[in-house]
This record gives structure tokens, C-alpha cells and sequence, in this order.
């Protein structure tokens, strides 16, 4: 078969971006993990290995861009080259949002827990399923699992509400709580971004497979 | 300090230029009535060379004001269906065709129909330059005129090759030189003088068999922008083996293939953009590709 070199190169961008998903993900748990169990040593690593995702969305970005003024990539194989630039911007984005609630377990670290994490680990389980799916999707050229991955945002949306609610019950009866009830927030928001990344994931392999830029779920939030 | 209302906004130069003309927001697809009216629709088209059939069944509509280009592997019928189109197939030894080819109406293979009328209404430019050897810049451009009596007087005529040269985007290197040979002119100069030659009969169509295959990537660049602007006044039909000049130039683009039987047939016509990014037929998609063969 012809243009082998351009197979190759494809599948290597590909293969790089699979391996950032997986640190991503990994990201992702670790920085709920440090929470938890209020691990600054823990958050301070995941602090620290941002700068490896961010150098690997530059490299893969680096390649891409290289591929299309050597080779001219046309029809599918132009789509995969735009997927995975699009996506590789994504998943950077969620790194820097794990490494955000990672910062967070840092400033809490002297402060006494305000409440037992029940939703905030449900949010960042249901966030790594989605981004499990949606990588799936794209190394199976699979439209539908993609929109299915993507349906389940509302889930972590609700879930924001319901801690946004809860914390704002907690400051308003007791002031002492607002600067923790606070940086909480900002973590299920940080969650809360991740899901929404994931949703622009399975709207890129969406279009991979059809070819048709669409918007596949719209929120109900 | 300055203000805001200080601010004035400069638009750039090329907006405030006379001769640039607003984006055209030509694409396809082409309705058929649109081609049927302006342009030219072909009919379950087959041609042969004695018994080899070398296209088979070709459907195809070329909208006006539009650039349609022919893709396709070495062999697949893409010059053969071109020179159908303007009644150059039949020139060559035992060749026929079948099938309807209308333009604006007209069945051009219709009874009584002068071949030579097509070809005056359908122009075509060669892959090499073919300015006439013989005869100077002027007089190439003046020779369908003269031919065909399309003219009154002698400056009318002058006006007439000047038109043709502009709107080929050549006079202006030209104007000093029109009674020296033409073949004292560059390889793209002398394509643009081909096209100015086609352009002083007023067709309808403008046809192109790879144009460009011959010249260097700057006079290249040059006949596709002229391509462009030619495209807002005449039906431009181009074939290519250059995939990006296909994705660069054309509104519409058209792939044929070769079947086991060596005759071509069409596999896919649409958008430009359509066929460049997300094409319909597996066989466009290898062959754009790359994986083909």
C-alpha cells in the first residue's frame, strides 16, 4: 500500500494522544484521591507532572501540523489530523483542570475537612467513565459510543447543583466555612469543566466518523 | 491622550482596490436547471476509440460561472470526456460517442449541429501551449476573429485581442511586444495567450486539459488565479492530475474511474470541499488518499 510514511505518522499522532488521554485520566483520579485523603505530597506531584501534559499536547501539536504541510492529508485522514489536534487541546485543558484541584488540596491542607467527599468523587468517576468512552469511541471509529459517552454531562451537571447547593447552605449558616465551602466549589467546578472538555471529545469523533460538524447533546443545564 | 473618535480605522489596500472584486460565494452542488439553462448537461455519455470503450455512461451537469474539475488515475477517460464536450473526440481515427451533451439546451451531437460552432462556443486550452509558431502575439489572439469574420473594422479587431489580453491578466506584459512571436513569449505567458485566444471568440464554456502540467509552480499560481477570476463570467471545465490545484481552483469537482474493463465511469460529483474532506465513494476516498493502487 501506498504512502506508508503518512500511515505511520498518522497512527504515531494518534498513539500520542492516547497516551496523553491516559495521563488524564490518571490526573483526574489521583487529584480526587489527594482529596480525600488530604495528600499534599500527592498534589504536589500531580502539580508537577502538568508540565509533562502540556509538553506532549505542544509535541503532538508539533507533528500534526508537520503531517499537513508534508503530506497533504486529505479527506479521512485530514479529519483524524483536525480530531486530534482539536482533542489534544481538550485534554490539556483537563489536565490543567486536575492540576487545579490539586492547587486547591494544597490551600486546604491546615484547614479541618468541612464534610465527608461523597459527590465530588461521584463527579470525577463519572467525568473519567466519560473520558474512558470517549477514547474508546475514537480508537473504535465508533459515532454512537460517543454520544453516549456524551449524554452522561447531565449527570455530572446535577451533581454540581447539588454540591453548589449544599456548600452554599453551609456558608450561609456558618461564615467560618465560606473560604473552604469556597475552594470546594471551585472543584466541582474544576469537574464540573472536565465533563464538559470530554463532551467537545465525543463531538470530534463524532465528526471523525460522519464527517459532519455537529452539536450532539445540548445540556439541559 | 487620544481618544477613541481619534482612532481611524484604515481598511486595507486591497479592499480600496478597483480591480479586486468581492468574494464569490460560488459552491456546489449545481441545480440541473441551472446547468440546463447556462451551462451544459451530459447525458449517459459513452465514447470509443474503434472498439475500445473508453468512458462508459458518464453523468455530469457544469454549472456557469463555475470551475468543475475532473479527477481521476492516469487512464480513466478524463481527456476523452473533456473533448467530447466541445465535439474534439470525433477528430480522432474511429471515434463515436453516445449519449446526450446539451448546452444551454442544445444537444451539441444533435442533427445538423456544425462541429465547428461547438468549438467556437466550447473553447479549449492544451496541456502544452500551442500558441500558432508562425504568428506574432497579436495576430494569435486575432486569428479566431479573422477566421470566423467577428469584427468590423481593424481597431475594432485591436479592441477586441486588447480585451482578450486583460482578461487573460496578460497585457500588460505584453503590450510592448504584440507584433513578436509569440513563442519569444515564457511557457505561461504562452498558456495565458492560448486562453486569450480562446477568450476573443467569446465562448461559453472554457475547457482545460492540465494546463498547468507544463509550467513552473509561480506560472502555475498564475493561470489558477486567473482560473478564479475567469470562473465569475464562463463555465470553466478542468482536468487535473494535481489534486491540491483540483482543491484549490474548482467549485465542483467530478471523479472518474477506471472499471475492470479499462472503460471509465463517473464514481463521484459534488462539492470541492465535500470531495476533499468527506467523500461519499470509497473510491474517491483511496484514490485522494492515496491508497490507491
Amino acid at each position: 500500500m501506498a504512502r506508508t510514511l503518512l500511515e505511520r505518522n498518522l497512527a504515531g499522532v494518534q498513539e500520542e494522544m492516547l497516551v496523553m488521554a491516559d495521563m488524564v485520566e490518571g490526573a483526574i483520579q489521583r487529584s480526587i484521591t489527594a482529596l480525600k485523603n488530604r495528600d499534599v505530597e500527592l498534589a504536589r506531584q500531580l502539580i508537577a507532572d502538568d508540565a509533562r501534559i502540556n509538553r506532549k499536547r505542544y509535541d503532538t501539536e508539533e507533528r500534526c501540523i508537520e503531517l499537513i504541510a508534508t503530506q497533504q492529508p486529505l479527506a479521512g485522514d485530514l479529519r483524524t489530523i483536525v480530531a486530534v489536534l482539536h482533542m489534544n487541546v481538550d485534554l490539556e485543558r483537563m489536565g490543567d483542570h486536575a492540576e487545579g484541584i490539586a492547587k486547591i488540596v494544597v490551600m486546604l491542607a491546615d484547614e479541618p475537612p468541612l464534610k465527608p467527599y461523597v459527590d465530588l468523587p461521584r463527579m470525577a468517576d463519572i467525568a473519567s467513565e466519560m473520558l474512558r468512552d470517549a477514547i474508546e469511541a475514537f480508537k473504535r471509529r465508533d459515532a454512537d459510543l460517543a454520544r453516549s459517552a456524551m449524554n452522561r454531562d447531565d449527570e455530572v451537571d446535577a451533581l454540581y447543583d447539588q454540591v453548589y447547593r449544599e456548600l452554599l447552605t453551609y456558608m450561609l449558616n456558618d461564615p467560618r466555612t465560606i473560604e473552604r465551602a469556597t475552594r470546594l466549589l471551585w472543584v466541582a467546578h474544576n469537574l464540573e469543566r472536565i465533563a464538559d472538555r470530554v463532551t467537545n471529545v465525543c463531538e470530534r469523533v463524532a465528526y471523525l466518523v460522519t464527517g459532519k460538524m455537529e452539536e450532539l447533546n445540548v445540556s439541559k443545564y | 491622550m487620544a481618544m477613541m473618535t481619534d482612532f481611524q480605522f484604515k481598511p486595507p489596500a486591497t479592499v480600496l482596490d478597483e480591480r479586486a472584486e468581492p468574494a464569490r460565494d460560488i459552491t456546489c452542488p449545481v441545480s440541473e436547471a441551472e446547468a440546463w439553462e447556462e451551462g451544459m448537461v451530459i447525458r449517459n455519455l459513452s465514447a470509443w476509440y474503434g472498439s475500445f470503450q473508453a468512458i462508459r455512461d458518464v453523468n455530469l451537469l457544469v454549472g456557469p460561472k463555475r470551475v468543475t474539475a475532473v479527477i481521476g488515475p492516469s487512464g480513466c477517460g478524463k481527456s476523452t470526456l473533456i473533448r467530447c464536450l466541445n465535439r474534439m473526440h470525433e477528430v480522432a481515427p474511429k471515434a463515436r460517442v453516445a449519449g446526450q451533451v446539451y448546452l444551454r439546451t442544445e444537444d451539441i451531437y444533435g442533427r445538423g449541429v456544425d462541429p465547428v460552432l461547438v468549438r467556437r462556443r466550447v473553447g479549449m486550452v492544451f496541456q502544452k501551449p500551442n500558441p500558432f509558431p508562425t504568428m506574432s502575439v497579436f495576430d494569435n489572439v486575432a486569428a479566431g476573429l479573422r477566421l470566423n469574420s467577428l469584427f468590423s473594422r481593424r481597431s475594432h479587431l485591436a479592441d477586441i485581442v486588447e480585451q482578450g489580453l486583460r482578461r487573460a491578466a496578460l497585457w500588460d506584459e505584453v503590450k510592448d511586444k504584440l507584433n513578436r512571436p509569440a513563442t519569444e513569449l515564457s511557457g505561461g505567458q504562452q498558456q495565458r495567450l492560448c486562453i486569450a485566444r480562446a477568450l476573443a471568440i467569446e465562448p461559453e464554456v472554457i475547457l482545460m486539459d492540465e494546463p498547468c502540467s507544463a509550467l513552473d509552480p509561480v506560472a502555475t499560481l498564475k493561470i489558477e488565479d486567473l482560473m478564479r477570476d475567469l470562473s465569475a463570467s464562463y463555465a470553466i471545465v478542468i482536468v487535473t492530475h494535481n489534486m491540491q490545484q483540483a482543491a484549490r481552483v474548482a467549485d465542483c469537482t467530478a471523479v472518474m474511474m477506471m472499471a475492470e474493463d479499462r472503460a471509465g465511469e463517473m464514481v463521484e460529483f459534488g462539492a470541492t470541499s465535500d470531495v476533499f474532506t468527506n467523500p461519499r465513494d470509497k473510491r474517491t476516498e483511496d484514490y485522494i488518499t492515496g491508497r490507491f493502487g
